[in-house]
């Protein structure tokens, strides 16, 4: 009886018990471990993938690293000697690891100033303002295969036409591009800050910039500044937790460049290209030294981790947060 | 009625006639700029549309005479490269997982957003910190999960996993949204007897139409163009998806002897296709959806 009753009033008598389950659970009423529970049955599928997906992985993975292991058969235990081959005997790995920087210290500060520039450039209520976003962004949408494609085609020494126009205008030994040592690297920069230079990072910026409040530049204006000075003085100040987190996701990009280096070049000329993360996959995925690629891949994870970590502490001194 | 009329003539005259040298400088930079970034699809359409002998010519043919319509069909029926199956193949992944990560990542996310359980924040941190861990931390073990399931060279491994709450991304924007809508219709519609589903199913989600719209155009995008993925769990061309085929394409340009690069021009056309097609029709969803995330993460 008095289940029943409790039962059929549930939702609105907060005096009745927790029960044994809500006790667990840490609710007070029967209707919060009705709810708790509800709470917990939709949460269940993320739950689950976490466990399965994320949490799992990353355990396994972690154990993988100091095992040796080809997918069949059992990891054997190795102790250290994968990272001591990563760090002392394998050449591809501070080669690699170096060339992914010079990805990144080329990538980043043009992907940000280019995406800050084309964004202010937007803000200007130009007429056509909306077919021009559109414009920039495409490459963004379009699948990075296929751009790396188009870029391979585009940059053909001999045939491309790039190159034909470079002739046109009296340069007799345009470059190679993506088929020399030499340039393949700068070609492969310049075709990630051409696809990034448009995309999320210019709408995020737009956004931010159009949030910056009027008067501000009506103050300024009186005080007699020019356009250079307010972008300086008031835009650039206000912009900077935008900037900061367009710093952050245009780093960990950089250093996970994979596709488009991979489509264009697969890594060469004689290595030219040979960015970490290909490094992680052939290992991984070609040779099947999964032991290693999870080590190979654990360095990456700690860097782009120390990353994000350094900005966070460092942007609390140049970041300005409205209100404080 | 010409006094009201009088001020708007005056202002246009003033303006047309005021040239700003500044502004005129910055249409002139504009124009250069979307040439840059529009001349590579400008061209790869037009080499799509050429015949072999003028893809390469001296000088450059800009815009063929005749353009080549049929490159678009015998694309379709080459040997070894079955491009409709990788688009099949494709248009199967961005449906099941997008479908998949709408459903589960929107039930979470009014769990994390309309009810108090124990480990509830928790779970939200946890659901922000996969935001940062690099894809090849956790790309090995899933790599050996599924082909101890027997998965490798199947679709499976590629969309089944978004039915577990989709992404972090796609849980952490819906919980945004759903925070945004008044709890009253929640509670309102409790006292009335509806069920925690039937509030989610029948009040809520018809009011997150915009960010449901934006989520769907992230997800077909991602989907679409994914590449790593493909990569390492498709091994025969018969199961590639665009991505992996067009790269596939890329490695094999001569079938049966023939310069091939015309109709890879046209295949690279039709992979983008769709993504611009739907990125027309959801333009406003989509840019709202990336401005938001932005300025809340």
């Amino acid at each position: 009886m008095a289940v029943a009753q409790n039962r059929l009033n549930a939702p609105r008598t907060p005096s009745s018990g927790p029960g044994w389950l809500g006790k667990m659970m840490g609710t007070k009423s029967r209707f919060q471990t009705n709810r708790a529970v509800w709470g917990y049955v939709f949460a269940l599928p993320w739950v689950l993938g976490l466990i399965i997906f994320w949490v799992g992985p990353i355990v396994t993975s972690f154990y993988y690293s100091f095992t040796s292991f080809e997918v069949i058969g059992t990891p054997k235990w190795l102790g250290l000697a994968n990272f001591d081959r990563a760090f002392f005997k394998d050449d591809l790995f501070w080669d690699s690891l170096g060339r992914t920087f010079s990805f990144a210290a080329f990538y980043v500060p043009a992907a940000i100033v280019g995406a800050l520039l084309l964004a202010a450039m937007l803000n200007q209520k130009l007429k056509g303002t909306n077919i021009y976003r559109t414009i920039f962004f495409m490459p963004h949408l379009i699948p990075a295969v296929a751009l790396a494609v188009v870029w391979t085609f585009l940059l053909q020494p001999r045939v491309g036409p790039i190159n034909m126009m470079l002739r046109d205008i009296g340069i007799a030994e345009p470059p190679a591009w993506l088929s020399s040592r030499d340039t393949a690297l700068y070609s492969v920069i310049m075709i990630n800050v051409w696809a990034a230079v448009g995309g999320n990072t210019m709408l995020i910026f737009l956004a931010g910039l159009q949030g910056v409040p009027q008067e501000l530049y009506e103050a300024a204006e009186i005080d007699g500044a020019g356009a250079l000075r307010k972008f300086w003085n008031v835009t650039l100040p206000l912009l900077t937790p935008t900037i900061f987190f367009n710093l952050v996701l245009a780093i960990i990009g950089a250093l996970k460049v994979f596709t488009t280096a991979w489509v264009a070049t697969k890594g060469g000329p004689s290595y030219a290209t040979w960015f970490f993360a290909l490094h992680i996959y052939t290992e991984a995925f070609q040779y099947f030294r999964l032991g290693y690629a999870s080590a190979l891949a654990w360095v990456l994870a700690v860097i782009v981790m120390f990353f994000t970590w350094i900005q966070v502490q460092y942007s609390r001194r140049w970041v300005h947060y409205e209100g404080n | 009625m010409t006094a009201l009329a009088q001020p708007q003539v005056a202002t246009g005259s003033r303006r047309s006639s005021k040239v700003n040298p500044t502004r005129i400088f910055l249409y002139a930079f504009i124009v250069f700029l979307c040439v840059i970034f529009g001349f590579p699809l400008f061209w790869t359409l037009m080499s799509s549309l050429k015949t072999p002998a003028d893809l390469f010519a001296y000088p450059p043919v800009w815009v063929p005479s005749e353009p080549q319509w049929v490159n678009y069909y015998r694309v379709t029926v080459l040997p070894r490269i079955p491009v409709t199956t990788w688009a099949w193949n494709s248009t199967v992944i961005v449906v099941l997982g997008t479908v998949g990560t709408v459903i589960t990542s929107s039930l979470v996310a009014y769990s994390l957003a309309r009810f108090e359980y124990r480990g509830r924040n928790l779970l939200f941190i946890i659901t922000l910190a996969t935001l940062m861990i690099p894809a090849q931390v956790t790309l090995i073990p899933q790599f050996v999960l599924f082909h101890r399931l027997g998965w490798i060279n199947t679709l499976n491994p590629l969309w089944v996993p978004l039915w577990f709450g989709g992404t972090g991304f796609a849980i952490f924007l819906m919980r945004q949204f759903f925070l945004s809508l008044p709890r009253d219709l929640d509670e309102a519609a409790l006292i009335d007897g509806a069920s925690y589903l039937r509030i989610f199913w029948s009040i809520l989600l018809p009011l997150c139409k915009p960010v449901l719209a934006t989520l769907s155009i992230i997800m077909i995008i991602d989907l679409w163009g994914d590449f790593l993925g493909p990569l390492i769990y498709l091994n025969s061309p018969e199961k590639f998806t665009v991505s992996v085929g067009l790269q596939f394409f890329n490695t094999v340009p001569d079938v049966g002897g023939e310069p091939m690069q015309h109709l890879l021009m046209a295949a690279c056309i039709l992979s983008m296709i769709p993504v611009i097609t739907i990125f027309f029709l959801g333009q406003r969803f989509f840019v709202q959806g990336i401005v938001m995330s932005g300025i809340k993460g």
